[in-house]
């Protein structure tokens, strides 16, 4: 599971299930095609504040990200950069995640969250 | 096994449990598997109609495999995809599809924030929410709970296309009722609708208000019809007569009527009915006993 599906995942029925917390057993950087367009876009639909949260907790990711997305973001190619790595480089492999709400565990298999 | 073969898949089993080891290596394997779920994705994607040279962010419901998914790479769409079945995801990652994937029932809920996705398809997927595999399974509800879950994680404006395989008119009128119960608007697009084989049913959904020049799909195969129906016919006739000159010369079959109802057959035929989800007596000692013939 990339960090960009964690953005938008949230636990299922409940109303402030998000972000879920991640608990990591292993991680893996993979490479991914740089498509500024799709990043630049991407930026409307995330939740930023719970990306950096995310990474933050995360202590292997580097945080090269800034506390604020910039004003001209899509001209920004070192922002539009470091995004994309902490987006879509990033594999969660094992592990779980945690409902803030209920504090229900869903495993991470293989790279597979399990949501049921 | 001839019985298996006939009925539908939804019948059988639920779909974590018949979408299993076997059945996903299928669609690593069967070139003609791989082609039709290749093609209606392709049709999916053209009916969302996207604007072009724009790469989105697509949610494919019970993905299965990723051969939908890879349909969406192709035109270079970022995709998160969703399925019961641990075993269709564990070959798709096997495949290294490049769509993240995601474990879930979708009877209970898209599990994604509001107006993430630029767009969802799902193909032949949807009509395994009308079979009750436990007790609590409720159709209508979980159809509700699908539809009102996609329309929130869909950003507005963005629409659905569902491609699925309704067993018969009152499914796909639950269905299409679900849908727009839970506020989406649209409607049902049928391909090559005069073919029992290739008639394809597409449900077209649209979230929130339309974008201006918003218009329907139109229907693959409907001009061509009217001359094909009348070959088609002829081919079918040619058929059945065909088929039934086969049972005839069968030897020494017996005919329907003359079966014995024992036990046996009355074990089977019970079986199959408790399949097919029916209400069945339950078996005892005194199943399929002859009645006594002492009168009181």
């Amino acid at each position: 599971m990339k960090l960009i599906t964690h953005n938008m995942l949230m636990s299922p029925g409940t109303r402030n299930g998000f972000p879920l917390a991640i608990e990591v057993e292993s991680l893996e950087e993979v490479e991914a095609d740089f498509n500024p367009e799709f990043i630049a876009r991407m930026v409307e639909k995330l939740d930023y504040p719970a990306l950096l949260q995310t990474v933050a907790s995360l202590s292997v990711v580097e945080g090269t990200l800034p506390p604020q997305v910039p004003e001209k973001y899509a001209e920004d190619e070192e922002f539009l950069k470091a995004l994309h790595h902490v987006l879509l480089e990033v594999e969660i492999v094992e592990g779980s995640l945690v409902c803030p709400e209920t504090a229900r565990k869903f495993p991470i298999k293989e790279g597979i969250p399990s949501m049921l | 096994m001839s019985m298996s073969h006939r009925s539908r898949p939804e019948e059988q089993a639920p779909p974590d449990v018949f979408y299993n080891q076997a059945e996903a290596e299928k669609y690593l394997h069967n070139s003609r598997m791989i082609e039709v779920q290749a093609q209606m994705a392709e049709r999916a994607l053209e009916m969302l109609c996207l604007p072009e040279d724009e790469s989105a962010l697509l949610l494919d419901v019970g993905c299965g495999t990723g051969l939908s998914g890879e349909a969406l790479e192709e035109y270079g769409h970022t995709w998160v995809g969703v399925d019961i079945s641990r075993d269709m995801l564990g070959v798709a990652q096997r495949r290294e599809v490049e769509g993240d994937l995601v474990h879930q029932d979708m009877g209970l809920g898209m599990p994604f924030r509001q107006g993430v996705f630029d767009g969802a398809i799902s193909i032949s997927a949807v009509q395994w929410l009308c079979y009750s595999d436990r007790n609590e399974h409720v159709p209508r509800l979980r159809l509700h709970r699908f539809f009102q879950s996609l329309y929130k994680c869909l950003r507005r404006g963005a629409r659905a296309v569902l491609q699925f395989y309704p067993q018969d008119a009152e499914q796909l009128q639950l269905i299409t009722a679900s849908a727009m119960r839970a506020g989406f608007g649209g409607g049902l697009v049928v391909d090559f609708p005069h073919s029992s084989k290739a008639k394809k049913y597409f449900l077209v959904l649209l979230a929130g208000l339309p974008d201006e020049g918003f218009s329907m799909p139109q229907a693959l195969g409907e001009e061509i019809a009217a001359t094909q129906v009348q070959q088609t016919a002829a081919v079918n006739m040619e058929r059945k007569q065909h088929a039934k000159r086969q049972i005839d010369r069968r030897p020494g079959k017996r005919s329907s009527k003359g079966v014995t109802k024992d036990r046996e057959w009355i074990m089977k035929k019970k079986h199959s009915q408790r399949r097919q989800g029916k209400e069945v007596c339950n078996d005892s000692k005194y199943s399929g006993r002859k009645r006594s013939k002492v009168r009181f």
